[in-house]
């Protein structure tokens, strides 16, 4: 109990930094302004109905998804890797996924336009072996090139992290018990490194949903997600009620997403989660 | 090969980058034997016994199995289960999924796992624990569950890596006994790892007693006990003087500047040795009734018996009795024969 005031200023930042707007952006969703006064109304939700929107939702789950299932099949045995190195060679692998995460977010992508590009390095080479250049960029697959790219260390942290930590002992116990380098994974590795899986879905899938920079840059201007759609209302269109409408609608999306997700969760500590 | 061994260890050798951890180490083990490992930590036992269980690869030497070579054979190919050290049980499985864990490899049927696996859980006392989670388990009660989980398996072999290590005194007094009792009832071979010589001098049947990767001594607790081959097995198992002496010819030994006589033979004549005598073994009597004659001056109450120290001049001697002589004391010490233990002579390094 007596620790409790100590926790004061962090309630403070909570407060300030994330109740705060959270209340705002719910009060903007529901309210529209008219010569001045204030009314509450639903019409900002309703119009995020029209096909068009939903459509945009859409697209954006989906690659999200697409995102969230690539990275997990790639970044499950590079974790799993880089788990069974020895120590001493694990940091340094680690360092490498990590390195990149300290470079700033915009210039990592912009480097892969300069890759793809139509005067790109890829290119280049398509060219000198005496193909017509190809048009990498500006469509679906570079995109969810870009978002695999940015996203991938944040799922091997965590299954690597929950891997490294599996005890040996309980491998080679069931490998005593008659179980085979396969059985062994389904049976002891795949089960205990279901929270790190978890942690990983959840860390890829929440921002790939409201991304946008990925998108803009890699799918050209014109490709729209939910991210971008809500960038245009804050910064283009200047409509913060229909802005904050749909983030409140893809917040609960979010959330229900994770809700499924930790479902999955059977560990006994679960708590980890988000519930 | 002896019909009756199920497993020979033949000269392994086990180096880790370029040290010697194991060498030379040669035995064997007989069906449904009681054998012990026992040694300091760090005297190479779990390296033995994991050589035996397959995860470890020995650097020089091969594992005989009935008759056949497995030293290359994986650990999931060996009719050999491991209780290990820190149990290693799944932490997400509760204690039947625990327990069926290598029957359900084998793709038994449900109702067989089923069936073996409740006779198993009422052998190790646990019998209605099924769905308890390993987190909600006592010490004592983890380690029944992974002996469950090798013995429903019904391996040839048993090894059991210090499976009491970390249970309390009362504890592992009454597991030493279930677990004895248990090894009767199934007959399985257990090859069992410690550093309690207490632990090993009531459960085994063979005790191999080894230090700094070399086999000392192999033999029956009472013979370990009774006839240690040097100053290390005499130290580590039980309490004893140890004292330099002269073979003077079969059956006669000086020690302490006099002559006893002795039950040992086929030293050379004059043969620089050892004697050990056990504490326990030395007579107090009346000063001029004694072999040799000193004087106490140290008492220590042991709970049953009392450790007293007698100086004769030249050697302390360590005496357990029930019977207290007090500090100060002019005392006669006898030995019997029999009670003498001639052991040749350490190499001095
Ligand atoms: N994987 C290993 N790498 C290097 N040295 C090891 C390894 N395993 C054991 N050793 C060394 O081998 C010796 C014997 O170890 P161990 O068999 O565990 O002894 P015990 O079980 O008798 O305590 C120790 O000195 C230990 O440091
Ligand atoms: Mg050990």
């Amino acid at each position: 109990m007596k620790m409790k005031i100590f926790s004061y200023p962090y309630m403070l930042w909570l407060a300030i930094f994330i109740v705060v707007p959270l209340i705002l952006v719910l009060l903007y969703a529901v309210t529209v302004t008219e010569g001045g006064s204030i009314t509450f109304t639903i019409e900002n939700l309703r119009r995020f109905l029209d096909p068009n929107y939903i459509d945009v939702l859409w697209i954006s789950i989906k690659l999200a998804l697409e995102t969230t299932v690539i990275t997990l099949i790639l970044g499950y045995p590079i974790g799993m890797i880089i788990a069974k190195e020895k120590p001493s060679r694990r940091n340094t692998m680690i360092l490498l996924f990590v390195i990149p995460m300290w470079m700033n977010f915009l210039l990592r992508t912009y480097a892969w336009l300069t890759l793809l590009g139509k005067n790109g390095i890829i290119n280049y080479f398509i060219t000198l072996l005496g193909f017509e250049p190809m048009n990498l960029l500006y469509n679906d697959g570079a995109v969810l090139l870009g978002m695999v790219y940015n996203f991938l260390p944040f799922m091997v942290l965590p299954i690597y992290s929950v891997l490294a930590k599996i005890d040996y002992s309980l491998i080679e116990a069931a490998e005593d018990l008659g179980a085979n380098k396969y059985q062994i994974f389904t049976k002891v590795t795949l089960p205990l490194s279901v929270p790190g899986i978890i942690t990983g879905i959840t860390m890829v899938f929440m921002p790939a949903v409201s991304t946008f920079v990925i998108s803009r840059l890699l799918g050209g201007g014109q490709y729209m997600l939910i991210g971008n759609l809500i960038e245009q209302q804050f910064l283009w269109v200047g409509d913060w009620h229909f802005g904050s409408a749909i983030s409140i609608i893809m917040m609960i999306f979010i959330l229900i997403a994770m809700a499924i997700t930790s479902k999955f969760d059977t560990q006994k500590e679960g708590s980890s989660g988000l519930w | 090969m002896k019909k009756n061994h199920i497993i020979d260890l033949k000269s392994i050798t086990k180096e880790y980058d370029g040290q010697t951890v194991l060498d030379n180490i040669s035995f064997y083990v007989r069906k449904n034997e009681f054998v012990t490992l026992l040694g300091p930590s760090g005297c190479g036992k779990t390296t033995t016994l994991r050589i035996i269980g397959g995860f470890e690869q020995p650097t020089e030497g091969k594992v005989i199995f009935e008759g056949e070579d497995i030293t290359n054979l994986p650990p999931y190919k060996r009719q050999i289960n491991t209780v290990f050290q820190k149990y290693a049980l799944f932490p997400h499985m509760n204690v039947y999924d625990n327990i069926a864990f290598g029957l359900n490899i084998k793709k038994l049927p449900k109702d067989e796992i089923k069936k073996r696996v409740k006779e198993m859980l009422k052998l190790v006392n646990l019998a209605g624990f099924e769905d308890r989670s390993i987190q909600s388990l006592s010490g004592g009660q983890q380690q029944r569950v992974a002996i469950a989980r090798a013995l429903v398996n019904e391996p040839k072999v048993l090894l059991l890596d210090e499976p009491l290590g970390a249970l309390d005194l009362k504890l592992r007094k009454e597991m030493q006994t279930e677990l004895k009792n248990m090894q009767k009832r199934v007959g399985i071979t257990f090859i069992y790892v410690t550093h309690d010589q207490e632990e090993a001098l009531t459960m085994s049947d063979t005790i191999v007693v080894m230090d700094k990767g070399v086999i000392q001594q192999i033999g029956t607790p009472v013979d370990i006990y009774n006839e240690p081959k040097n100053a290390f097995v005499a130290k580590f198992i039980g309490e004893s003087n140890i004292i330099d002496g002269i073979m003077r010819e079969d059956f006669v030994v000086e020690f302490a500047g006099k002559v006893f006589d002795c039950i040992d033979k086929g030293f050379d004549k004059n043969e620089e040795i050892e004697v050990v005598v056990r504490p326990e073994d030395i007579i107090i009597t009346e000063p001029e009734k004694g072999q040799l004659q000193g004087r106490i001056t140290s008492v220590t109450f042991k709970g049953v018996h009392y450790e007293m120290l007698c100086n004769d001049g030249q050697f302390v001697w360590k005496i357990h009795s029930t019977i207290m002589k007090p500090v100060g004391a002019e005392v006669g010490l006898c030995v019997a024969p029999e009670n003498i233990h001639v052991m040749k002579k350490a190499m001095k390094r």
